[in-house]
């Protein structure tokens, strides 16, 4: 199945990736190949099946109502290429 | 334009235009965690000081699920009488944005924990029912802010990951009035259930609006559009009404309404469009795999419904069976648990009917002044019991109460000593009250016989002096009495 | 001590025990290794100063109550160490220095042994053949110019040199199991949630385990001792209790029933494979096994259904890498969507950026249920397919790879022929249950082949035993030159 350019700049753009012109022409092709190679799924009858929802047949443990973590401010701050003492800076996003 | 009051609908020059609302209430639940991860959700802390690896999706992390969290979503859908699940889902909702660190929130989509319920609401025009579609737990995301730099966002991680349940209504409200009526209703339910304190000033509580408009009779659903972020009542109202209108001058002059996402803006009042990306949402929402799938137990679902408090409504009906209250007064005095409770403290030992009245007149009338919540009250339900009774009992007439109170609303104290320290003990001794009468009728020979000729009015003068001259203590009735005779 | 470095994970623990070396002699040792071993490009970062120093810790007061008293080790750079750069083979996290410890390593210092250096990779664990990293190629010790197999290429090839005494990796659709084939090594994916994820930089979560890697099956038992067990970081861990695994190994396996699956003679599989699968079931068939055919009748969609899961998943884990928190943002870019687009675009390599457009797209609207959801649905039915074969068998054996390693720059432009080197690994991953693959012998180039077992879900200890007979009576000899020293 031919995954056109338009699919492909679509989908960068939701995954946030940006991509040269000269790279979409190769990532069509491969990105076609790809699909052409999962498209077998299509052959087999799915209908009586359900989806995996989990691979382990256990349920969600949860845990107790406490306040074990945070106040790591210095470490959480720590690896970010822009801060400041007290936050995460970004460029703004334009409105 | 003009708005018909008694159905709310908008009067648009091609005819007349319903409402319909549905909201999207985002609460936070009352967890001294976050829903995934064990740092503090304590409002007001310092930049991210309550924010731990897992919040701020450093590689590897792993969510792990609160339990108070799911309790508190079980108990808010049976306190709307809605479906538990007892098979539910977390999914990923995936997007971009600064405050959301892992790039994708978790969140509840095809099956979440609970499902259909209603909540009753008392309007003007009676009760009204309104449906809820459903209710699930999501990830709060964290703060940015814009206004600290010209160039830059500062981002706050604190609120990343705090428990919110999301409850979404059917489109079943119709006007600005239901959706304050909802809202209250709503916030109470979960405010005596614990679950969440419903303090919008602090987000605690906030709401995302669907406005849509059709031709009045129509049965057909308009085209929506959300408000999002709504964070007080009155804001929520007026962006119904400016986004009702705007969609009916609209329409009427040949365009038609895109689906969009708004924000209220509260100094123009006006809603506008998020100029956002056009493919903004696509959220590629798939099950969680860091997550299995939430099965509750039967029993623990029993065991949180044989431990719900009474909710306000049950409240309401013993309230107009045990105490005879009419609805109206009924219905004020369980919109929040602390008042209820205080109500009923104060009716352990005193009158019902004097006790309603006191505290929904004077009481209420000078906590709203104050602005002040009424556990916050100077006047405590013991020293309001005490008042009430100092009437009941005859010790203090009805006037004299009255200036007890303007007493004690602000610096609280007991009644009592309030009474003795003014000396607005009841005058209600007939031989002096007979004394003090015949000297003030003695000291107005004139008037005396002016009144017997036919002046009728003057009876109000020997009231008021009696009144003068007793300090205002005079039991009135007495005097009342006493003065007939006299005067006869 | 005549080369220590030589000997196996197990030889050497005994050794410390019997206090017949010192924990700074065996350091030495490797780290003498590790320097002369630059060629291969296995280490990404080494460690030797806090390994000397720990090892001279160790050796001042020694505790030989513990599984690992005193042992060096480096570790895939998947496994985030505490003030040591993690970097999953990719620029994006190239200066990352992690402020906590993956659950994994600390219950290897736990066990007493120490960090010797992170290993390289394939990007984010994306590869086959460590061809993807940014830190550059591995080179594969069996011999110069091909490739070590991927993603834990890195860790295959130092331990096939001796640069490591043991190793761990991750395996997400083959990627401890196809390098360990490819160096002849033993390596082993258990079952998933029996070791915990807390830590570990995700690739797709549903998929991944991490495991050991080392040259022996006993070395296997006692790493995966050290390693697995309850954390209840990790909501998708086993809460059970521990199994002694090198304690209990044994090389009966009478009475074992021994599944051959049909669908696994795939068209075109060289002769070797063929042969090397013979003499895998004769040698079981000797020690008291029963071989048995059975069918796995949806082995053919393995592939295609990992190749959407795994990148849908990638793509959402890879999304926490956005130039805020943490590791590279992009210079360019006035706003916050450029800055993600270009710190995105700069920082990934270009595999995974494929993955991560097809898992975008297979999550996308319109394409979700056609892809995502009729991939989870076939994953059952592979589930089921292996439930059923459990019913009749205790483990199974396949090749663990189509073909020996390859050269090194032969796959790099043909993404399909490069997934297709995981079509006998895939499907353990898909169903969550163990695999090992243990080297058996040697193509007609003299590179090594290994064999496969599948067990049942927390069957490891069978798998161990099974092994363990099979490596008794294979004969496979380690043929490695160590050609890069010269």
């Amino acid at each position: 199945m031919p995954i056109d350019k338009d699919k492909i700049k679509h989908t960068a753009k939701l995954a946030r990736i940006s991509l040269d012109e000269d790279k979409i022409e190769n990532l069509s092709k491969d990105l076609s190949n790809i699909f052409n190679f999962i498209e077998k799924l299509s052959k087999i009858n799915t209908d009586k099946v359900s989806p995996l929802t989990s691979i382990l047949n256990y349920s969600l443990r949860t845990r107790e109502d406490k306040v074990t973590d945070g106040g790591i401010r210095d470490k959480i701050l720590e690896n970010s290429p822009n801060k400041n003492e007290e936050f995460f800076i970004v460029p703004k996003v334009i409105e | 334009m003009s708005e018909d009051k008694s159905k709310f609908l908008i009067n648009g020059t091609q005819g007349k235009w319903e409402v319909v609302i549905g909201l999207e209430v985002h609460a936070q639940v009352s967890s001294k965690s976050k829903l995934f991860s064990g740092s503090s959700t304590t409002f007001g802390a310092d930049p991210n000081t309550q924010v731990s690896l897992v919040d701020s999706a450093f590689p590897g992390m792993l969510p792990v699920i609160n339990k108070y969290c799911v309790e508190q979503a079980v108990k808010t859908g049976l306190g709307i009488n809605a479906r538990i699940n007892s098979h539910s889902i977390f999914d990923r909702k995936n997007y971009f944005y600064a405050d959301l660190p892992q790039g994708y929130q978790i969140s509840q989509f095809k099956n979440p924990i609970v499902g259909e319920g209603e909540i009753m609401l008392d309007l003007k025009t009676g009760t009204k029912k309104i449906g809820i579609e459903r209710l699930h737990l999501e990830q709060d995301a964290g703060k940015s802010i814009h206004d600290l730099d010209p160039n830059n966002t500062f981002v706050d991680l604190n609120r990343s990951g705090i428990a919110l349940m999301e409850i979404v209504s059917k489109p079943d409200l119709r006007s600005p009035e239901e959706v304050n009526a909802y809202v209250k209703k709503l916030r109470s339910i979960m405010r005596y259930l614990g679950t969440c304190d419903g303090n919008m000033q602090e987000g605690s509580l906030r709401a995302d609006v669907n406005v849509s408009v059709r031709k009045e009779g129509d049965k057909k659903l308009g085209t929506r559009c959300e408000i999002k972020n709504v964070n007080s009542i009155k804001f929520m109202q007026m962006a119904i009404e400016y986004e009702a209108k705007r969609q009916v001058e609209l329409i009427e002059s040949g365009e038609s309404i895109a689906q969009e996402t708004r924000l209220f803006d509260t100094k123009k009042n006006e809603t506008r469009s998020m100029r956002s990306k056009e493919d903004a949402h696509d959220y590629r929402y798939f099950p969680d795999p860091d997550l299995l799938p939430l099965n509750l137990d039967e029993g623990l679902i029993e065991k949180i419904k044989k431990n719900l408090p009474e909710l306000p409504d049950q409240k309401k009906d013993r309230f107009i069976k045990d105490y005879s209250l009419s609805p109206y007064e009924a219905n004020v005095l369980v919109s929040e648990k602390e008042v209820s409770d205080f109500f009923e403290e104060v009716i352990k030992t005193a009158d019902k009917k004097l006790a309603t009245n006191w505290i929904i007149g004077d009481l209420f009338a000078s906590l709203n002044e104050k602005n002040i919540p009424i556990s916050d009250s100077p006047i405590k339900a013991k020293e309001m019991a005490s008042l009430v009774n100092s009437i009941s009992s005859g010790l203090i007439s009805g006037r004299a109460a009255k200036e007890v109170f303007e007493v004690m609303k602000d610096a609280g104290g007991d009644p009592i000593k309030i009474i003795e320290k003014k000396g607005l003990k009841q005058k209600s001794d007939p031989k002096e009250l007979e004394a003090l009468i015949d000297k003030i009728l003695e000291e107005n020979k004139e008037k005396v016989s002016q009144y017997k000729s036919g002046k009728d009015k003057l009876f109000g003068f020997f009231v008021g002096q009696t009144m003068k001259v007793s300090g205002g203590t005079a039991n009135p009735q007495l005097v009342n009495n006493i003065l007939k005779n006299k005067l006869k | 001590m005549s080369d220590i470095t030589n000997k196996s994970l197990t030889e050497i623990v005994d050794l410390v025990k019997k206090k017949e070396v010192k924990s700074e002699e065996v350091t030495n040792a490797y780290i003498d290794n590790v320097e002369k071993g630059k060629k291969l490009n296995s280490f990404i970062t080494e460690s030797f100063d806090n390994a000397l120093t720990k090892s001279k810790i160790f050796d001042a007061k020694p505790n030989y109550e513990s599984l690992l008293p005193g042992i060096p080790l480096a570790v895939k750079d998947l496994f985030c160490t505490n003030g040591v750069r993690t970097t999953a083979g990719s620029k994006m996290l190239e200066n990352f220095i992690p402020t906590y410890e993956s659950t994994i390593t600390s219950k290897l210092w736990a066990e007493g042994a120490f960090l010797l250096g992170k290993l390289n990779c394939d990007e984010y664990a994306m590869g086959s053949s460590n061809e993807t990293s940014f830190f550059g190629n591995v080179i594969n010790p069996v011999k110069e110019n091909t490739v070590p197999g991927g993603s834990s290429g890195g860790s295959a090839s130092a331990l096939a040199a001796d640069l490591t005494p043991a190793t761990i990796g991750t395996d997400t659709g083959g990627s401890i199991r196809q390098p360990a084939s490819f160096t002849g090594t033993v390596g082993l994916k258990p079952t998933y949630g029996l070791c915990s994820r807390w830590g570990i930089v995700a690739f797709a979560s549903s998929l991944d385990q991490a495991g050991p890697m080392t040259k022996t099956v006993s070395d296997c038992a006692l790493m995966l001792e050290a390693i697995s067990g309850f954390d209840p970081k990790d909501s998708t861990s086993i809460d059970r209790k521990k199994e002694n695994y090198s304690k209990e190994i044994t090389k009966n396996i009478k009475g074992l029933k021994i599944g051959i699956p049909k669908e696994y003679r795939v068209d075109g599989m060289p002769n070797e494979i063929e042969e090397l699968w013979e003499k895998g079931k004769k040698i079981l068939k000797g020690e008291g096994a029963e071989i048995i055919d059975i069918s796995l009748p949806h082995t053919e969609y393995a592939l295609p259904t990992y190749y959407i899961v795994a990148p849908a998943e990638a793509s959402s884990n890879l999304a926490r890498y956005d130039g805020v928190k943490y590791g590279f943002r992009s210079s360019k870019g006035s706003n916050l969507i450029e800055m993600y687009e270009n710190t995105r675009s700069e920082g990934f390599g270009d595999e995974v950026k494929r993955r991560i457009l097809i898992g975008t797209y297979v999550l996308s609207s319109g394409y979700y249920d056609a892809y995502y959801i009729k991939a989870q649905k076939v994953r059952q039915l592979i589930k089921n397919d292996f439930d059923n074969a459990f019913t009749k068998v205790d483990a199974i054996l396949t090749p663990s790879t189509p073909t020996a390693a390859f050269k090194i720059g032969e796959k790099k432009d043909d993404p399909i022929s490069m997934y297709l080197n995981d079509i006998f690994t895939v499907p353990a991953n898909l169903a969550g249950i163990p695999a090992m693959s243990v080297p058996v012998g040697h193509d007609k180039n003299n590179l090594p082949l290994g064999l496969q077992l599948i067990g049942k879900p927390l069957g490891e200890q069978t798998l161990l035993n099974l092994a363990f007979s099979m490596e008794s009576k294979s004969n496979f000899k380690k043929n490695i030159t160590k050609w890069w020293e010269k």
